[in-house]
């Protein structure tokens, strides 16, 4: 059943340019730029990014076993990696047994090609949809509009930026930006029938949208979802949600097309208990998500009767094949990573340019779609991130995002010769490799609060370093290096303190 | 070369050019939890409390009453049922009584003002309970369209946890996990019961 690959082995391509969307039109500083000037934008996104993280913190600690679920489940996604071929055929051999077709899509074009084609098959020139992230990546919903065939998206939220003719700003809550009185004025403007006297509040406008999709949901006979999930050993496909609209769509219509990237793929049927304790937690911080369906194939009297598989590759192959890309590969999409970035908090998802927004999406829009020289937007991502290290303590399957980051900043840097950036790598990794240096180089950095001034911001570097302020604030540096501090009274005070078990404050706890 | 053959071959060959090391997979994670039946029971109820489901308890006798209070009390009248649910639990409910079966079509599941079913197994520590289309739960879709779902679980079919709910299901079977009534947290993220799926789920705990 195996290919034979004949001679050297070759480095996989990335995800065509063109297609999908894994590429914005600006790069990232001049993005934020303006996206920093949306202050209701700044508002919505920082509100909802807080709350989400307060109740993720408050389930997950709830869970003694917390570390040993994120120990498993790395582990459990580190082997899929290393067994991808055998864990795919056994998969594939699994879904047809039980009534399925599989069909494999190198990239975003033949994807989008198979599922046009499966969808003219049925006849149907409308198709429902569930939230997926693969199909947002291919743009399979405007790859269908050229074909004649309407997509609708029954995710609310997925429905507001469909018809808010917007795009996604956060993979978990993709209107996120958006407030009542916005979402109320796109659905006045947008569907057809609504009431006029429509208010604003939330439930009022879940009402609307119930109305709306419930036709929909009842006539179109064809559905295409993404899955969180595909078990090798049985077959079964996952979809986790929240309101209901992922159910209608994966029972209701006659054929379902399911789009899920190759590396979603999980050994085991037990995997699941793993993954189905991190994501609900670390997503929307909820013990458990409302719902979640599990099908294996197709069941007779039961279901969609007729059921296909499209296996992505779209640039993962090529991410699989850079040791320290691969890690990227692990993602589960909870977004935890995303509501803990102080840069994605301040400047939303659309600055990204990608699908995948955030930290997470930093790292994986390039491996997945490449960085070709300077002037691609993709090649500023990896520099949109202050490198705190908070998305690497949220993420559910540990990824190592800071590090990943670094390392593509370095292969940038190596593609595109001497940078601000560059410059300040290689003195600090000079003054990191001694001591000595390292304190008498932190002592230097603290005339930079003579440049700073009162405010405290540094806002123009003199070349070559005027690139990095170009789009942010430096933060004065502080005025004792750590070791000074270490030593003086208020140090010694503190360190007493925490002797005596009351810790001073930490910027932690504000969020518990 | 097809593309089932060209995407394999791919993903050989970056497994050739960044070698993969071999992961032992560390599972000491809880497992085979077990709780006294109050304990248990007490927590699966503040969870589906906690989710907003209604919850009811009764004893095995008394199954029949709590149904038809509950249809009752929410003026609830045409009610749809599996073809394997036992009976004796709709003894005391006199209005329109639908068994359902694989061909009708799903939009007349909509003239439905509940369906009462079974469940397969639940999960105390989440809330959730899991319908694996067995005889006394129906087909999926008889549980999604109308707007009130009224469950019955069996004490001792409630596990602690996850990796013990789980360990109980047949993987080949379409199996639906429900945590309380649908919900949305799109809008503001304010919580709004009921979007597409029930807006109303009675859990009738039996033991
Ligand atoms: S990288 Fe980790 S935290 Fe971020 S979305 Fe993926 S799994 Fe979640």
């Amino acid at each position: 059943m195996s290919a034979v690959t004949l001679g050297l082995p070759s480095f996989p391509p990335r995800s065509p340019e063109g297609a999908g969307f894994l590429r914005g039109a600006e790069k990232f500083p001049a993005a934020a730029h303006h996206e920093l000037a949306n202050a209701q934008l700044r508002r919505n996104i920082g509100k909802a990014t807080h709350t989400i993280r307060a109740k993720r913190i408050h389930v997950t600690e709830e869970l003694p076993d917390w570390e040993e679920l994120r120990d498993a489940g790395s582990a459990i996604k580190t082997d899929v990696m290393a067994r991808l071929p055998e864990l795919l055929e056994q998969f594939e051999a699994a879904v047809i047994a039980r009534g399925g077709t599989v069909h494999w899509a190198a990239d975003a074009n033949e994807a989008n090609a198979i599922v046009t084609e499966l969808v003219k098959t049925t006849g149907s020139d409308e198709v429902i949809k569930v939230k997926s992230m693969a199909t947002q990546e291919i743009g399979l919903n405007e790859h269908l509009e050229t074909q004649g065939i309407t997509a609708y998206e029954t995710d609310l939220a997925e429905l507001i930026v469909q018809l808010g003719h917007d795009k996604p700003s956060h993979i978990l809550v993709p209107a996120i930006h958006r407030n009542r009185s916005e979402i109320r004025e796109i659905f006045l403007r947008e569907m057809p029938d609504v009431d006029p006297e429509l208010g604003d509040n939330p439930a009022e406008l879940a009402a609307a949208a119930r109305k709306f999709l419930r036709h929909k949901f009842m006539t179109t006979p064809v559905a295409i979802s993404g899955a969180n999930f595909g078990i090798a050993d049985t077959g079964t496909l996952t979809v986790v949600e929240s309101e209901g609209n992922g159910r209608m769509c994966l029972t209701l219509p006659k054929t379902l097309i399911t789009v899920m990237g190759i590396e979603k793929i999980l050994p085991t049927y037990r995997d699941l208990e793993v993954f189905l304790q991190l994501l609900p937690r670390s997503s929307t911080g909820e013990r458990m998500n409302p719902y979640t369906s599990m099908w294996t194939g197709v069941t007779p009297g039961d279901g969609p009767q007729e059921f296909h598989l499209v296996l992505l590759d779209n640039g993962r192959t090529a991410a699989l094949a850079d040791k320290i890309g691969r890690e990227a590969l692990n993602c589960i999409r909870c977004s935890a990573c995303l509501n803990v970035c102080p840069v994605y908090e301040r400047t939303g998802g659309h600055a990204y340019g990608s699908t995948y927004p955030g930290p997470i999406g930093a790292v994986l829009t390039p491996q997945l779609a490449g960085m070709h020289g300077k002037d691609d937007p993709n090649s500023t991502l990896p520099f949109a991130s202050t490198l705190c290290g908070a998305c690497f303590d949220a993420c559910p399957v540990k990824i190592d995002i800071p590090s990943l980051l670094v390392e593509l900043r370095h292969q940038k840097v190596e593609q595109s010769g001497v940078t601000a950036e560059a410059l300040a790598m290689k003195a600090a990794s000079y003054a990191m490799s001694s001591s000595t240096r390292w304190t008498a180089a932190q002592k230097a950095a603290g005339l930079g609060r003579i440049v700073a001034g009162k405010k405290g911001k540094i806002s123009t570097l003199p070349p070559p370093l005027n690139g990095w302020t170009a789009a942010r604030d430096i933060p004065a540096p502080p005025k004792q290096t750590f070791r000074s501090w270490w030593d003086s009274d208020e140090g010694r005070a503190a360190l007493d303190q925490a002797r005596r078990g009351a810790h001073p404050d930490s910027d932690g706890k504000a969020e518990k | 070369m097809n593309s089932r053959d060209l995407v394999l071959g791919r993903i050989r060959d970056a497994i050739t050019l960044a070698p993969a090391v071999d992961a032992e997979i560390p599972r000491n994670y809880r497992t085979g939890r077990t709780l006294p039946d109050d304990e248990r029971i007490d927590l699966f109820v503040d969870r589906l409390v906690d989710y907003k489901a209604y919850v009811h308890q009764c004893a095995a006798t008394g199954i029949a009453e709590t149904i038809a209070d509950i249809l009752a009390a929410n003026a609830l009248k045409i009610v749809g049922i599996p073809a394997g649910l036992d009976r004796t639990w709709v003894a005391d409910f006199y209005d329109e009584l639908v068994v359902d079966s694989s061909d009708v079509p799903a939009p007349e599941l909509e003239r439905l003002d509940a369906v009462i079913t079974g469940s397969a197994v639940s999960c105390a520590e989440t809330g959730t309970i899991f319908l694996d289309a067995g005889p006394d739960q129906g087909r999926r879709a008889l549980t999604l369209v109308p707007d009130t779902h009224i469950c019955v679980v069996f004490g001792e079919s409630v596990e602690v946890g996850v990796p013990e709910a789980m360990a109980k299901l047949t993987p080949e079977r379409p199996t639906t996990m429900i945590s309380g009534p649908s919900a949305t947290s799109d809008i503001e993220l304010e919580r709004v019961e009921g979007v597409h799926g029930p807006r109303n789920l009675h859990v009738v705990i039996v033991s």
